[in-house]
């Protein structure tokens, strides 16, 4: 008996060894993000340099360089547009499947999942033949349309599977009293699936703002997202180290929030809400 | 429960035959069907439009420089693209990178979920800290890994070294010596903690009546992981292994940020990225994408099944 408890304390013990260690990087790039520019370069590193706030006022342009304001504002915007794109998109889409779960229907749900395994290059050049030929080029707009098509077949997946779980009878008592679909969207089946519809956002939400290939090819100064401007610090050789790290978590930070907070939704959606 | 879930699709099965339908009848089928109609308009002009358009350009010989030679080349492009060594190269290498992340994450996040399980102190902030690293921007995490971790003049993992070799100690230039290796394991840290969420999920879903029988029955831990949790865990296993091959297949960031596909490192999205974007070979760069797309295909004919069984068990649930 004795035995046991030990081993349990010693697999409880692991356990929290692989979260530091998985958590380690992270937890150093913070670390460095507080540091001056020469400390951050040292070798061996050093834990007792004084902290300072420099990385993060040259991340923010009062140091020089160029400021990351309009990139975060075009990913904001981009995230949040595409992700209400897909939800008006996807939720009388997912409804009408939820609907009818018989072997027609699936074969259009399988339909919304093939596409995401069309690998984005595969379409790449077209679109940004198409965008340099109509002046849409580094255009935040178009870059909603994409996201919004990169998403939609993953949400109404996920849709699909919470909207199910909406009682029937509640639905059909409604069309009897003669209520149109948007009164039944969003007055009986939205209010019940509202956390699946919330995990829903959320992934989209993660995903258009980590979007890089799109971004890189079809923006440029104007509608430049968040992760194009991380992408200037490749070449930069650790210069400026505090300042990349600062730069990198500042950037990560609304999806950090943004997981932490949801992290069982997080799952569920991410399995396409087979994993229950 | 499982009874009144399963009357309506029954129900749906013993609806009479379109054939017969009268008019009203079919004007309500178009009703249902409706709403599903703007995702589905959506989708094809934004994903298949754009493919086949790829599909045309792929028979061209079309160099964006030149764009008066523009002349069709048959299948020219194909036979280019499969003899080029760089680019058959690029195609093994996304095979191996695909297939080393996507099996050192599982077997990583099994472990990882396995302990997780368990009940101990602090298990909701140690799940925390292991999610961490899939919720950095993916950007962000291969820059911490470049210069963070890997530089050889300053990265953490040869101050560690310098910490405990002293001096003398070895300092490798990670990215240049292992460059196929420092992206696996970049991608390995990031992607394990999904496969671990999606395998805790699967644990916890486990009867735990069927695993106290089988101990009462003087089962031992090997043999209730061999016999109950592993098949129990096979459709979690799949799925993990299904969207983590749809994602690390096409992964361009931490091929682009680490090693900006030198090295031997060019996997197929970044090098149908950099024939179009930086060559300018439209038509070459139009077959390589045609033929990530067949991979995909075959790879995808084989998960949707995966994919099917799971959302077949669901509606007969």
């Amino acid at each position: 008996m004795k035995n046991a408890r030990g081993k349990g304390i010693g697999l409880g013990l692991t356990a929290w060894l692989a979260g530091i260690l998985f958590f380690l990087p992270i937890a150093w790039m913070a670390l460095t993000s507080f540091h001056s520019e020469e400390d951050a370069a040292t070798n061996p590193p050093s834990l007792a340099a004084p902290l300072t706030l420099d990385g993060y006022r040259d991340f923010f342009g009062t140091g020089g360089g160029a400021s990351p304001w309009p990139s975060l504002i075009n990913s904001t915007v981009a995230s949040l547009a595409s992700t209400l794109l897909v939800l008006v998109l996807a939720l009388p889409a997912a409804y009408a499947l939820s609907l009818r779960p018989v072997k027609k229907w699936t074969d259009v749900l399988f339909f919304f999942l093939s596409t995401k395994m069309l690998p984005v290059v595969a379409g790449l050049l077209p679109i940004y033949l198409f965008a340099k030929n109509t002046g849409l080029l580094d255009n935040i707009w178009l870059l909603v349309l994409l996201y919004t098509s990169m998403n939609l077949p993953i949400a109404v997946w996920m849709m699909q599977s919470f909207l199910a779980e909406v009682p029937r009878p509640v639905v059909e008592a409604a069309q009897i009293d003669g209520a149109r679909l948007p009164t039944i969207l969003t007055r009986v089946v939205a209010p019940i699936a509202l956390p699946g519809i919330a995990a829903t956002s959320l992934i989209c939400f993660i995903f258009s703002w980590n979007e890089l290939l799109f971004a890189r090819v079809l923006t440029g100064v104007v509608a430049q997202t968040a992760p194009v401007f991380l992408t200037g610090f490749i070449t930069s050789q650790g210069l400026f180290l505090a300042k990349v790290c600062a730069a990198s978590l500042v950037i990560s930070l609304p999806v950090l929030a943004a997981g932490f907070a949801a992290q069982d939704k997080l799952v569920q959606g991410l399995s396409l809400g087979a994993v229950k | 429960m499982t009874a009144t879930a399963n009357t309506p699709t029954v129900r749906h099965t013993r609806v009479p035959t379109p054939k017969t339908a009268s008019p009203s009848n079919r004007l309500r089928a178009w009703a249902t069907r409706a709403p599903l109609l703007p995702a589905l308009i959506f989708m094809i002009a934004v994903t298949q439009l754009p493919f086949v358009a790829t599909l045309v350009i792929s028979f061209f010989d079309w160099n964006a420089l030149y764009p008066d030679a523009r002349s069709f080349t048959g299948f020219g492009n194909y036979s280019e693209v499969l003899t080029d060594p760089d680019l058959r190269k690029s195609v093994l290498t996304t095979i191996l990178l695909t297939a080393t992340v996507v099996l050192a994450s599982l077997v990583l996040g099994l472990g990882l979920a396995l302990l997780l399980n368990r009940r101990f102190k602090g298990r909701g902030l140690v799940r925390t800290l292991l999610i961490a690293p899939f919720l950095l921007v993916p950007v962000a995490a291969a820059l911490l890994w470049k210069h963070v971790l890997y530089n050889p003049e300053y990265g953490l993992f040869n101050g560690l070294l310098h910490w405990v070799g002293g001096d003398s100690a070895a300092q490798p230039d990670w990215i240049s010596d292992t460059p196929l290796l420092a992206i696996e394991a970049s991608l390995v840290w990031q992607w394990t903690p999904f496969m671990m969420l999606i395998l805790l999920a699967g644990l916890q879903s486990r009867d735990s009546e069927l695993i106290e029988a089988a101990r009462m029955d003087g089962a031992s831990n090997w043999q209730v992981f061999r016999h109950l949790t592993l098949p129990h865990l096979r459709r979690y296993l799949e799925l993990g292994a299904l969207l983590g091959s749809i994602y690390i297949v096409q992964n361009f960031d931490a091929v682009f940020t680490l090693t900006s596909g030198g090295l031997g490192t060019a996997n197929l999205p970044y090098t149908v990225y950099q024939s179009f974007y930086q060559a300018h070979e439209n038509g070459l760069a139009s077959a390589a994408g045609v033929l990530v797309v067949i991979g995909s295909i075959i790879i995808a004919t084989f998960a949707l099944r995966v994919v099917s069984s799971l959302f077949r068990e669901e509606v007969s649930r």
